[in-house]
């Protein structure tokens, strides 16, 4: 295809996915998993250890909650707000796609959430048991918002082994949410730590 | 929070209000579209065409979701769904919404998920 007459006119002409990562054309519809946590916990080590594809970046800004058409000064509000957000991609099958997204935890952050856990399927929270703190505001929220989870610890070299009940007993967590330990650098063991996700999502759908 | 922050804290407001002519993206067919809906073009870009709507049309010769387009495009997602509107009122692209959501997640949906990751 040639397209030069147009990308003359692009500062920074766009380049798509490498051939190798286009998807088919019989790709029907994506599901979407999101894992949060606080900075450095390892979402992004996490979500690119399963991914088919290089993780990718995109940002969300505030201004989606509702600022008018023609409104400069949310335009200005808009790019000093954003953040960004790194994702990969599973191809499920020929037709089905999970996407990954990986967003921080912090409260400040929140205003991602609402395009971001609309139509996901569930949400893993991982946490590093040195820093719990941020992980309390979190699970109260996903509970709020009634969206279903499992709580992966991301094993550190130098954190502190905590067995699975104490994590559980220090974040107040229901005895059916599922914890399950994980070295997120390990695909099989980031994997496990979906497959975990998906089984606490079938029973509930079961039950 | 990653390498990429850095380029879009140099992004301009001026630029992103001249490509959406200074549109929000909270209404009309943009309101629909979510972060995993994914666009197909229905035909190859038109000369003379907007180029950020001409580069949309390119990049989605396959399917890729509204998150990878604004990868790609370094644009964010609420300046992208207006200019994906734009298209679906055209009929330029199609949009391939994501599985509907629920209440609790149907079970040959989560089923094909735990099929998929097996694969893995």
């Amino acid at each position: 295809m040639d397209f030069k007459s147009s990308e003359t006119l692009v500062e920074h002409p766009a380049e798509g996915p490498r051939t190798e990562d286009e998807l088919p054309d019989s790709a029907a519809a994506a599901v979407k998993v999101v894992i949060v946590g606080g900075f450095g916990v390892g979402k992004t080590t996490l979500v690119g250890s399963v991914s088919e594809i290089r993780p990718l970046t995109t940002e969300e800004t505030m201004t989606q909650a509702g600022v008018g058409v023609d409104d400069t000064i949310g335009v200005e509000r808009k790019t000093s707000t954003t953040v960004a957000m790194d994702f990969g991609r599973i191809s499920l099958n020929d037709e089905l796609v999970l996407y990954l997204f990986g967003t921080p935890g912090q409260q400040r952050f929140w205003f991602l959430w609402n395009g971001l856990f609309d139509g996901a399927l569930g949400a893993v929270v991982l946490i590093d048991t040195r820093r719990l703190e941020v992980s309390f505001d979190v699970i109260g929220r996903l509970e709020e918002r009634g969206v279903p989870f499992v709580v992966a610890v991301n094993s550190f070299p130098d954190a502190p082994v905590h067995p699975v009940e104490e994590v559980r007993a220090a974040l107040d967590l229901p005895a059916d949410v599922p914890i399950v330990d994980c070295d997120a650098r390990l695909r099989p063991s980031s994997r496990d730590v979906l497959m975990t996700l998906m089984r606490y999502l079938h029973s509930l759908a079961v039950a | 929070m990653s390498d990429a922050d850095e380029g879009w804290e140099d992004e301009n407001p001026e630029r992103l209000y001249v490509i959406t002519g200074g549109r929000s993206g909270s209404s009309g067919k943009s309101a629909s579209l979510d972060l995993v809906t994914l666009i197909v073009s229905k035909n190859s870009p038109k000369p003379g065409m907007q180029p950020e709507h001409a580069t949309i049309m390119r990049l989605c010769h396959s399917p890729l979701s509204v998150a990878e387009l604004s990868a790609y495009m370094r644009l964010p997602v609420s300046v992208l769904t207006v200019l994906l509107g734009d298209l679906l009122t055209d009929s330029r692209v199609v949009a391939r919404a994501p599985v509907p959501p629920a209440q609790l997640p149907d079970r040959a949906l989560i089923e094909a998920v735990i099929h998929g990751l097996q694969k893995l």
